[in-house]
């Protein structure tokens, strides 16, 4: 097997992981795209997605991140994310709830513009983490 | 001469003041542990960011279509101040120094023929600044809503600057704040935040690779833009937080000290006059007694 891949995810709060992996995919804005040892450089911004990271051929850990920012340079990738839960951290149970009271507030926005996009950014957010949410 | 009654209450209620400067400066003591962490767990993000905005800025260098959030209006008209202090005080000069910066700029400003607008984050900032700046005020907020200071936090300031710089109503914006360097050392900074100062950090050497940009540099520029002024102004508010409570935690300490003092002196005149009162009472007794 090549060089692992150092991966860091990063939130402005604090540092969320930092971890070797063999493969890392992340949600490009135009495509996921998978990070393996010795990448060209990438600045990428990431759609509301899910970042996978495997090692070897077996998926380790699956994290859904709200949209952000990744840099790979070298054998390093950093991906900058608002927020981020791990996928064994989601609450099923409260999903439901939480996506309804955001179309709520998605209906109460109208006209405001920049509110509603930063509602529906945050809506597909959550309803991913429901679809992909079942364990493998 | 004070009766020994009132010397008692006195030296009561210093001892009840001690016992609350000695309690703010524990919590001072604890608390400031947190903003601590807080900030150097802040320090990883800002790294990176500023280590990517670095490469992307210097592609941008020389171009005149480059956001405005980089390069500016191309004038300094309107000056924003940012004023960023605490919402509490009993911590020192760590307000006042803060706003008497703001206050000189202001006034350098004003007599350039600048024009200045001043947005307070912290409820003491805006109380020392409304005094004389009152008309330049544009709004005032708090600087954490809950308990602990968090990025939501700083993206309201972000957002309120933001809102102002697209309507065009400032050309320059800086911010004020304390640069915590001990907990006995606060040094008052002001830096620019509009247009980004990106130098300082040097782009990554990728060994002749160059990046590629998904989706185009511009696009990433304009999103990554703000969300660094965000995180500008969060560092500046961990570094307040920090700085605030180590101010306090000084002085606490100080007061503690004094209030420490003061009963050893009262204590010594109470002593005194409670001999002497004694002292008067047993020569009244004896003298009583010869006269028989």
């Amino acid at each position: 097997m090549a060089d692992k891949v150092t991966f860091e995810l990063v939130s402005p709060e604090r540092l969320l992981l930092a971890t070797e992996a063999d493969m890392v995919v992340v949600p490009g804005q135009e495509g996921d795209f998978g990070v393996l040892s010795g990448h060209q450089p990438v600045i990428s911004m990431l759609r509301p997605g899910a970042v996978d990271i495997y090692e070897g051929e077996r998926l380790v850990e699956r994290i859904f991140v709200a949209g952000g920012f990744a840099e790979v340079s070298s054998d390093r990738l950093t991906v900058l994310v608002e927020e981020a839960t791990a996928q064994k951290d989601v609450d099923q149970a409260a999903l439901p709830r939480r996506i309804a009271e955001l179309r709520e507030r998605i209906e109460e926005a109208g006209e405001d513009e920049m509110l509603r996009q930063s509602l529906e950014a945050r809506l597909a957010y959550l309803e991913l983490m429901g679809e992909s949410g079942q364990p493998h | 001469m004070p009766s020994l009654k009132s010397l008692r209450i006195r030296i009561n209620s210093v001892k009840s003041t001690q016992k609350i400067t000695k309690a703010m400066k524990t919590v001072a003591a604890s608390k400031l542990r947190r903003a601590q962490e807080a900030a150097q767990a802040a320090r990883p993000y800002a790294e990176r960011m500023e280590r990517m905005l670095a490469s992307l800025a210097a592609g941008q260098a020389g171009n005149d279509n480059a956001p405005r959030l980089l390069n500016g209006t191309g004038r300094d008209q309107v000056h924003l101040l940012v004023v960023a202090t605490a919402d509490r005080g009993l911590c020192g000069a760590f307000n006042s120094s803060i706003a008497r910066a703001a206050r000189r700029k202001a006034q350098e400003l004003l007599l350039a023929g600048k024009e200045v607008k001043i947005l307070c984050v912290g409820r003491k900032g805006r109380d020392i600044l409304r005094r004389d700046l009152a008309k330049h005020i544009v709004d005032s907020m708090e600087a954490t809503k809950g308990k602990r200071l968090a990025f939501s936090d700083a993206d309201g300031v972000k957002a309120k600057v933001m809102e102002m710089f697209e309507k065009g109503e400032f050309d320059i914006c800086t911010i004020f704040y304390n640069h915590f360097r001990s907990a006995i050392s606060q040094v008052v900074t002001e830096q620019q935040l509009i247009p980004a100062a990106v130098a300082g950090s040097e782009p990554v050497d990728l060994g002749g690779a160059a990046y590629e940009y998904e989706p185009d540099e511009e696009q990433i520029l304009d999103r990554l833009l703000p969300r660094n002024l965000a995180v500008q102004i969060y560092r500046a508010l961990l570094e307040n937080q920090a700085s605030e409570q180590g101010a306090r935690m000084t002085a606490m300490d100080n007061a503690t000290r004094n209030a420490g003092e003061m009963i050893k002196k009262l204590t010594l005149v109470y002593n005194r006059n409670r001999q002497a009162v004694i002292t008067k009472e047993l020569i009244e007794i004896i003298s009583g007694a010869e006269a028989v």
